[in-house]
């Protein structure tokens, strides 16, 4: 048994459009930077997780990084796919029989929305035939009752946007690197309303690795170990409001992101008002401003004054989504969770370059959330 | 000209063949009371598995809405050439149902507008419309 389990090595490929890079080769150039960073051989890996949503088989990739023998054990779990590889890598190691793994992540995706097929997740094809399986559809419905509720306007989205244009504009591994004014967000053409073109993410492409250790022996590969304090996965419960629902309950009374935040603040014994440096799941600037709020960052209500005040930037109280997020990022599926846990190591190392939080942060957080209900949550500390 | 009524599929109303108003049918568990749409043999919530076949009121409320911008990709038909639509779900009391909304302005609509079950034209298959089930506001005329 182990009680710690360190990121000792991270490897990105730059996110976006790669034209002639398959999603795989991403994958294994994020693989081989994750091992120079830890300043291990792909030989001293004991075991590997790792994923794509439809960029093929990750334990392909052993054909590129070398034919070892080790486990390598594909994850197919469409947006928690990253969190899945991770939460089974840290058992891996928290249960001793390991030292040394590594979780992998990698995608690439046609351009355009996502397209799902109805009877994948259990439901009639005339949910699809009749325009309903769309997942923007579904932000937008959440996030106008929201606004209703507690009085958030307009420019809040937009300004949500523009912090992760911004912010993208500063962070050379996204796809998306001019500012955007709010004007500018707001003029885009309507996509589901409220929500315009530049408030929504788009399908891309991108790859993350990440070297993981026995909290015992990470100093062997780093000198500056980030711990994974916790990781957790949730499914839905009864009465939350999810992505493709024929139907829902008139009351919302639960939620993933709540359950699987609320599960790794409890199972690292770091709360919510104790994090340095967040990343949350930011489909749409929408997304953002609930999920701050869903994770128990700040209350529920709170967020538009944080937001049109800049607290939510890197110089602020709660800086969000320092990467530019998904919204400069783009969404490679299997890649998104990991490269959350990427930017959050960046930043408590303090190599986070234009956009490091100030004050040498020590804790982070991050979040995902996904079809058809789920949640995957980590909380890391230096 | 078809006589017949087909529907995109006619498992989602009480009865398919009925020329005039319809009902949905939803699935309601005996034993805790959950409703759910469309009919499920399973109870989402205590796992039942004795779900029965009920109509869903065909009056209700705005719960939320939405306007559809972009054409989806496939499996999504539509009646050609593509048409914004409204999407919302109607609080019905028991459940709330996802539906397509006959208006596709969102100034026209607001959350806990009253709303009332409509039939449209999915989309034309050959020359057979196929039918699907929608709201529309209840002060205009469907």
């Amino acid at each position: 048994m182990s009680t710690d389990v360190a990121i000792v090595g991270i490897g990105i490929h730059p996110f976006g459009r790669t034209e002639g890079v398959s999603g795989r080769a991403q994958g294994a150039h994020a693989a081989r930077q994750a091992l120079g960073d830890a300043g291990v051989q792909w030989s001293d890996i004991q075991f590997a997780y790792g994923g794509s949503h439809s960029a093929g088989d990750a334990d392909s990739l052993v054909s590129d990084l070398g034919l070892t023998g080790a486990p390598f054990i594909n994850v197919h779990n469409g947006c928690g796919t990253g969190g899945s590889a991770l939460i089974s890598a840290r058992s891996a190691l928290l249960s001793g029989q390991y030292d040394l793994g590594m979780v992998v992540g990698f995608d690439k995706h046609p351009r355009g929305a996502f397209a799902t097929k109805p009877s994948s997740l259990g439901i009639g094809d005339w949910y699809g035939e009749t325009g309903m399986m769309v997942t923007t559809q579904f932000f937008a419905q959440k996030i106008g009752r929201y606004m209703e509720q507690y009085g958030i306007g307009e420019e809040t989205l937009a300004a949500v946007a523009e912090k992760s244009f911004s912010l993208g504009a500063a962070n050379p591994n996204a796809w998306r690197r001019s500012p955007k004014t709010r004007q500018e967000i707001l003029d885009a053409p309507m996509v589901n309303h409220p929500l315009t073109q530049y408030m929504f993410c788009s399908p891309g492409e991108g790859g993350v690795a990440l070297v993981l250790a026995r909290g015992e022996v990470a100093h062997r590969y780093t000198a500056n170990p980030i711990y994974l304090r916790s990781a957790e996965f949730r499914s839905r419960r009864f009465g939350s409001f999810e992505v493709f629902s024929p139907w829902t309950t008139p009351e919302i009374l639960s939620g993933p992101t709540g359950d699987a935040s609320a599960a790794a603040f409890t199972s690292a014994g770091i709360g919510p008002e104790d994090i340095d440096v967040a990343q949350i799941q930011d489909t749409e600037s929408g997304a953002e401003i609930m999920h701050m709020a869903e994770t128990g960052l700040c209350a529920h209500g709170e967020q538009e004054k944080l937001i049109l005040t800049g607290e939510t930037r890197p110089d602020g109280s709660l800086p969000v989504n320092t990467d530019g997020g998904v919204i400069a990022n783009g969404e490679p599926i299997g890649a998104t969770g990991l490269r959350q846990v990427f930017e959050s190591v960046l930043q408590l190392r303090g190599d986070a370059g234009d956009r490091q939080v100030p004050g040498s942060p020590k804790t982070g957080f991050t979040h995902v959330y996904g079809a058809p209900g789920i949640s995957a949550c980590t909380v890391l500390s230096r | 000209m078809s006589t017949t009524i087909r529907w995109v599929d006619p498992a989602l109303v009480i009865d398919p063949a009925a020329g005039g108003p319809v009902e949905l049918a939803g699935a309601r568990c005996p034993v805790c009371a959950t409703t759910a749409f469309p009919f499920q043999g399973g109870c989402p919530r205590c796992g039942g598995e004795a779900m029965e076949r009920v109509a869903l009121p065909t009056t209700g409320s705005l719960w939320s809405y939405t306007v559809q911008n972009f054409e989806p990709k496939p499996p999504y038909r539509g009646v050609e050439p593509f048409e914004p639509y409204g999407v919302g779900y109607v609080d019905l009391g028991d459940v709330c149902v996802e539906s397509r909304l006959t208006v596709n302005d969102p100034a026209a609509l607001s959350l806990g507008m009253a709303m009332r079950l409509v039939t449209i034209t999915a989309f034309v298959d050959g020359d057979e419309p196929v039918l699907t089930f929608a709201f529309a506001p209840q002060e205009v005329a469907a």
